[in-house]
């Protein structure tokens, strides 16, 4: 069975500069994976080539086997980072869930009832019903995330990527963001996430992808982040908690 | 009696016509324009169709085929705009100034060659609403319908691509048509208004109602409502104005929208003041 997400050896640029440099990884089916590295690392930037609104210099991106440039290549769910959606556009939560389904409606045609049903228990999944006719822009932090991810269910993506969903997030929203995730994983989603907390990284995450440019470690999540990877990947002193323990990696060559 | 003494004549009624379907289907564009922060875009475009207006004046006078001169110069500009700014290598900003400037003197230079030159460079930077005649009404009608079918047909793809252009990608929807498409139906639109309102003021009538309806509501479809009545009658009582104030008709009613768009800002402001 092909994985779910596979990359071989991407590389892109912007303007000139080099962004993502031959990064290769494949991501299977069900899985929760993190992408960590410090800001400026190309997490974004990856993201925006696996959905495909960024070219890649090299290599390929497969979603289930298809290339994602194919038509028939199976749809990738998108949570973006918050500072790149506008809070004050008018739409209502019910709308966004509903852009899940925009290419089911087709051309030319309005949201059946079914498209609103199916928005409508995706809404449910997430525990937003009763905030369905609110303004998107009304919302916490937290349950703005849990919007997009509906948007993701109502599209029937089964790769799911979330751009640094945390940021700005409570720990109890996070909990709950966590929870939908679990049941994500009971229906054989895949999840891919950025974020800049190793911490959480190697805690809750079945997979762990270190990135600055390039894949610098990539491994189960409580292996793969050693010190030397991180040294390298963060090139400067860089400290966070493992097991309750505070752990402090410096590198050798200083400064970035 | 105060509200019929103009209707009795018909350049009044066709401009009256005029103004209110250039104000909504001014609005409706604006209120994607809006959202998308193509403010500048708006305004470069009721600038640089004036090559396009000049080379037709230049070809059949003032009354030769100025309206097919301008939608010419105006498709081919969006499209110009769309293809530089679509590489990144330029800020779109700076992109949009420096073809605006460009061609906006490059239809100066042609209409300063002509001998009726302050005349008609009057006329279309501030509009000539009286003279609309009823074939000009036809045009204004016909293509403000198309540019509103357009937007209603493809509502829910240009939502999405402003919204979203993320998720608009992870659909496969034709976000850069989709966004040419957008570009292409400003232009028609201000080919629509130049007579009605003029290049120099066009921005406003694109942006004002918009913003207004912005501020009063949080869906877009209800936006989009009130942004269009905001516009039509900020024509229809601009015109009523600049009849019985004799000021110049486009000033008047831009200044009617403007004195909308503060009205409801300072309400909204007073409002969440006691709220606080």
């Amino acid at each position: 069975m092909p994985s779910a997400l596979s990359l071989t050896d991407i590389s892109a640029a912007y303007s000139g500069k080099r962004a993502l440099d031959s990064v290769t990884f494949m991501i299977s089916r069900g899985e929760r994976a993190a992408i960590v590295g410090p800001n400026g690392a190309g997490k974004s930037t990856l993201f925006k080539v696996i959905v495909g609104l960024m070219p890649h210099l090299t290599g390929d991106v497969m979603v289930h086997g298809h290339s994602h440039h194919a038509g028939d290549c199976p749809s990738i769910g998108y949570v973006p980072q918050r500072e790149e959606v506008d809070w004050n556009f008018p739409v209502t939560v019910m709308d966004v869930a509903l852009m899940g389904r925009v290419k089911e409606i087709g051309w030319l045609r309005r949201p059946a009832k079914s498209d609103r049903e199916a928005a409508r228990e995706a809404l449910a999944q997430v525990g937003l019903t009763d905030l369905a006719s609110r303004p998107i822009g009304d919302l916490s932090g937290g349950q703005q995330q849990r919007v997009f991810i509906a948007r993701a269910l109502t599209q029937r993506a089964d790769v799911l990527l979330l751009d640094e969903p945390f940021g700005g997030v409570d720990v109890e929203a996070q909990s709950a963001i966590f929870g939908i995730l679990d049941d994500l994983r009971q229906r054989n989603v895949t999840v891919l996430i950025s974020t800049h907390d190793l911490e959480m990284a190697t805690t809750r995450f079945d997979r762990l992808l270190l990135l600055n440019r390039t894949l610098y470690a990539d491994g189960p999540a409580d292996s793969a982040l050693t010190p030397e990877r991180l040294a390298a990947a963060y090139g400067g002193r860089l400290t966070f908690w493992r097991d309750g323990q505070p752990m402090t990696v410096t590198a050798d060559d200083c400064c970035p | 009696m105060f509200l019929f003494e103009p209707l009795q004549y018909s350049f009044m009624l066709r401009g009256l016509a005029a103004a209110a379907m250039v104000g909504v289907v001014c609005a409706v564009i604006g209120s994607f324009v809006v959202l998308r922060g193509m403010a500048f875009f708006g305004d470069a475009l009721a600038h640089a169709i004036l090559p396009g207006v000049a080379v037709a004046y230049l070809v059949g006078g003032s009354s030769g085929p100025l309206f097919w001169g301008a939608m010419a110069a105006a498709v081919a500009t969006a499209l110009g705009i769309g293809a530089i700014t679509r590489g990144g290598r330029l800020r779109e900003d700076t992109a949009i100034g420096v073809i605006f400037a460009g061609a906006f003197a490059l239809g100066i230079a042609l209409i300063s060659a002509i001998r009726s030159y302050s005349v008609d460079l009057a006329h279309i930077l501030f509009g000539n609403i009286l003279a609309i005649t009823n074939y000009d009404l036809l045009l204004i009608g016909g293509f403000g319908l198309l540019v509103l079918i357009a937007i209603a047909a493809l509502y829910k793809e240009l939502v999405v691509i402003s919204f979203d252009p993320i998720h608009a990608a992870t659909l496969r929807l034709p976000a850069e048509p989709l966004r040419y498409l957008l570009l292409v139906l400003v232009a028609v639109t201000v080919v629509v208004s130049l007579q009605t309102i003029g290049a120099g003021l066009m921005t406003a009538m694109i942006i004002t109602p918009a913003a207004t309806a912005s501020l009063l509501a949080r869906r877009l479809s209800r936006m989009i409502l009130i942004a269009a009545v905001i516009g039509a009658a900020s024509g229809v009582v601009g015109l009523y104005i600049s009849y019985y104030v004799s000021v110049a008709s486009g000033a008047a009613i831009v200044l009617v929208a403007t004195a909308c768009f503060i009205a409801v800002w300072a309400s909204v402001q007073i409002r969440q003041r006691r709220r606080a």
